[in-house]
């Protein structure tokens, strides 16, 4: 357990990503298999969910550091992040202990899920006790959710590959099957994952995808995009279908199907899984799924998609209500074998042969290429994105192979998203934000005008939230300027006086009966300060609702 | 009777006529350290420690000053003022103030922990006692400065055997100087940013015995790999800092208790140590002095006034502009 706090510790000391594959590559090279099974599970991102309500945690702690709650609250609100503040608080252990990290979460952690109320205090106090600092933060860390210092899942691919001398691609593949959630971290499954590369992983893990694809971003003012309009032609454009991503596995007479997340959601669309029975073993295709009813010529939008996800079980209703097609894109295997390294034109042919010989056109299409020869055509498409329900347009090379991640050198993918709706909103509370923008105020809301209620009276009204798009130098003057200008603080919101105007942009608007605009904003973010605008010159309710 | 009200220049003793640590230039101003926020140019007279004299003089010039050393008293209108150890920097005193049977003391900010560059902090019984509370919540208790100094020792003997400058970012007055005092110097040579230099000169004309330090002009580039480097935070992406090449880069501040303050500053290290009191120090502080009443200046100042009064002790704020000088 210490080992792997000490190497927390490293990987968050140092941000070269160099010395973080090092830190790795020793921890690994030393651990045993079990521990190392779990080590690669949490630091690539792997939790363990549900194991208790942060709320007994949070009873826990009080209790064991007689603190008011109000006084915790603030020091949570200060650090920002609830193991950290349970590690700084509570007393200094009196004893010392050692355990590995396979012993601490498989007969300490794990069993938290299953253990009742009574013995909850006690189940913790075996967790927590005679680590120190360092190490309980760890536990903490864990017992919350997971740990997160800087290493992705591609830098414990590139450590688990320099130790072993295997190819990252491979690694990385065998990883997708390592996260499936079903199954937790065990030394055999560690031995798999590392093992000499002739070995059959399929036969371990039949239903494992390959590692996802991901399109480079083009900004409007890139002279990428500026090179790809001028010759179009060279270039396969498709609509950049607003779904979910995801992959679809068939082999061993089953069909299994992941999200880009790498989630198995098959339970959540059964009408793809037994569509795809048609297609031969050894089939595996990259797409989207979508909700679309048979008689309409586009894409229902993303929200009634969503009301697919999240459900334990799916009613009749809902599967009625909300159709799903599977919206192919790539074949990635073709009769058992591997085609990513194909081009691109090599792997479309045989998609239109897949798709076309079966008989589950309702359910299985095939994304249509978007045809342009000239710059005029192709910036003509992409105007008519959003009628299609298209969030802009996939640009990839007729030669590209199927790379892994967001990567060049397979070959070039570009998303071209249509530029965001924007409107012009009043900050009006702030709350501060987490991890290293912890104890600054960077979590804002933004209001609009409106005289609805009281005709030319105008009152803001909180249409969204945003946290993200601005630069530190910016969260860190108006931080300043908040802390001034707070006019009450109820918890940890302060209600500001309203005097900063923020550009914010957003993909998608919905009617809401849950939010008091009536509105829902998708993905809102800060797209930029506007210094030199007046509040009174913000924008109204009723230019938002316009968009609908 | 108050003996301390805030006034809109300053903390002002109304029975003595005079301010203590006042933001606005006045008539007659007692001085409780030299740190920016406390101290400041242009009053037309100045009451401060003798141990201060020095470094007010590096900082501002020549003032006007009078000097009292630690426990000495001077009356002013009839107010006995005397000045005594506060443990912050080299000079910074808790100011004492009695009038008719009444005492209070305005400690200015000051910590509880050893500091081999300044006379300890000494409790004073008193009526009021005027607070800091910078660190003014229990998340802040600091480690052993012993135990952060061997940390910080090894960090720098270790970046030094793999050819790796030590980079230290630290206030240039008073945690500078605690550094330099405590650093292991035969690991290699020190260099210090050009903004220490005359407080360096001030504390060692005051009798602070402090280890020899190198301008980065002065040192070779072989030499560089194994020296330690002392730099204000301001220093961070200066071209000064352009004369070193592998670099690791350190902040020595109580802040980095908070992972995300670390994180926030994007160094390697990050290193607890701070000149002023914790949440447990302060609370010793208090209660050693047998105040009724505690008024608090900056800082956390909410949190431990609320505490304070749900420990059946008279608390208030006094809103003032002293500020986060520890960054």
């Amino acid at each position: 357990m210490r080992a792997f706090a000490d190497l927390y510790q490293a990987l968050d000391r140092t941000t070269s990503s160099r010395l973080k594959v090092a830190a790795m590559v020793e921890y690994f090279g030393g651990a045993n298999e079990k521990d190392a099974a779990w080590a690669v599970y949490f630091l690539a991102g792997g939790k363990i969910k549900r194991l208790l309500p942060t709320a007994h945690l949070r009873a826990y702690a009080q209790r064991q550091t007689g603190l008011p709650v109000w006084l915790f609250e603030e020091c949570y609100q200060t650090v920002g992040d609830l193991a950290e503040t349970i590690a700084l608080l509570l007393p200094s252990p009196q004893t010392e202990r050692d355990m590995s990290l396979s012993q601490w979460v498989t007969e300490g952690l794990l069993p938290l899920q299953s253990v009742n109320e009574e013995q909850r205090s006690s189940a913790l106090d075996q967790l927590l006790d005679g680590w120190d600092a360092n190490t309980r933060f760890i536990c903490l860390k864990l017992i919350t959710g997971g740990i997160r210092v800087g290493v992705s899942r591609l830098l414990v691919t590139r450590a688990l590959s320099q130790l072993t001398d295997l190819p990252a691609t491979q690694i990385a593949q065998r990883m997708m099957g390592y996260f499936s959630g079903r199954e937790h971290p065990t030394g055999d499954r560690y031995q798999a994952l590392i093992a000499d590369g002739d070995t059959d992983y399929l036969a371990i893990e039949p239903g494992q995808p390959y590692p996802f694809f991901l399109a480079q971003p083009l900004a409007r003012d890139d002279s990428q995009l500026q090179d790809i309009l001028n010759a179009p032609g060279s270039w396969q454009m498709e609509w950049k279908w607003d779904g979910i991503r995801a992959q679809l596995v068939c082999r061993h007479g089953n069909t299994w199907l992941w999200s880009r997340g790498e989630e198995l959601i098959s339970e959540q669309f059964p009408e793809l899984c037994q569509a795809a029975q048609s297609f031969a073993d050894g089939t595996v295709l990259d797409g989207e799924i979508l909700v679309w009813h048979p008689d309409q010529t586009v894409p229902a939008s993303f929200a009634d998609l969503q009301k697919r996800l999240g459900r334990k079980r799916l009613s009749d209703a809902i599967k009625r209500d909300y159709p799903v097609v599977f919206m192919a894109y790539d074949v990635l295997e073709d009769k058992g074998i591997d085609c990513r390294a194909q081009t691109l034109s090599q792997r479309r042919l045989a998609l239109e042969r897949l798709i076309s010989s079966t008989d589950i056109a309702s359910v299985f299409k095939l994304s249509p290429v978007v045809h342009a020869q000239e710059t005029s055509q192709a910036l003509a498409h992409h105007a008519q994105a959003r009628e299609q329900r298209a969030e802009g347009l996939m640009i990839k090379a007729h030669s590209s192979q199927y790379g892994v991640g967001r990567t060049r050198q397979a070959g070039l993918w570009f998303k071209w998203k249509l530029d965001p709706m924007s409107i012009d909103a009043v900050l009006i509370y702030a709350q501060r934000g987490h991890g290293r923008r912890a104890s600054l105020y960077t979590d804002y809301t933004f209001a609009l005008w409106d005289d609805s209620a009281s005709p030319g009276m105008p009152l803001l009204v909180p249409v969204a939230k945003a946290y993200s798009g601005l630069t530190d130098k910016e969260i860190k003057q108006i931080d300043a300027i908040l802390r001034q200008s707070t006019v009450e603080s109820f918890g940890p919101v302060r209600r500001v006086e309203p005097t900063l105007v923020f550009e914010i942009g957003f993909e998608g608007i919905l009617p809401s009966t849950r939010h008091k605009s009536g509105v829902a904003l998708r993905f809102p973010r800060m797209l930029r300060w506007r210094v030199d605008k007046p509040v009174n010159e913000a924008d109204t309710l009723a230019t938002l609702k316009a968009l609908l | 009777m108050e003996l301390v009200v805030r006034r809109p220049e300053g903390l002002y003793c109304p029975p003595g006529d005079f301010y203590i640590d006042p933001w606005r230039a006045v008539h007659r101003a007692v001085i409780t350290h030299a740190h920016a926020d406390h101290a400041r140019a242009g009053h037309a007279n100045y009451l401060v420690s003798a141990q201060s004299e020095n470094v007010l003089r590096a900082r501002f010039g020549n003032l006007p000053m009078q000097t009292l050393v630690y426990g000495e008293t001077v009356t002013q209108n009839g107010v006995c003022v005397s000045l005594h150890p506060a443990g912050h920097v080299l000079g910074s005193a808790q100011v004492r103030l009695a009038y008719r049977g009444q005492v209070w003391v305005v400690s200015g900010d000051y910590k509880l922990a050893a500091d081999p560059t300044c006379t300890p902090f000494e409790p004073v019984i008193c009526d009021t006692f005027i607070t800091e509370s910078t660190f003014g919540l229990p998340i802040y208790r600091w480690p052993e400065s012993h135990d952060v100094m061997q940390s910080i020792n090894q960090w720098w003997s270790n970046n030094a055997s793999q050819g790796r400058s030590s980079l230290l970012y630290a206030y240039a007055f008073g945690k500078g100087q605690r550094l330099l005092a405590s650093l292991e110097h035969s690991i290699g040579p020190i260099i210090t940013h050009g903004s220490f230099d005359a407080l360096n000169a001030a504390y060692r004309q005051t009798g602070v015995a402090l280890p020899e330090t190198q301008r980065v002009t002065e040192v070779g580039e072989s030499d560089k790999k194994r020296a330690l480097i002392l730099a204000p935070p301001s220093a961070a992406s200066s071209p000064w800092m352009k004369r070193f090449g592998e670099v690791s880069h350190a902040m020595v501040s109580g802040w980095m208790q908070i992972r995300g303050a670390r994180r926030r500053r994007a160094v390697d290290r990050g290193f607890v140590l701070s000149d002023h009191a914790d949440w447990p120090a302060l609370l010793t502080a208090i209660d050693a002095t047998g105040a009724e009443r505690v008024i608090v200046t900056h800082g956390n100042t909410a949190a431990l006034i609320r505490w304070l009064k749900e420990s059946g002790r008279i608390a208030q704020a006094f809103e003032t502009e002293y500020g986060e000088i520890e960054q």
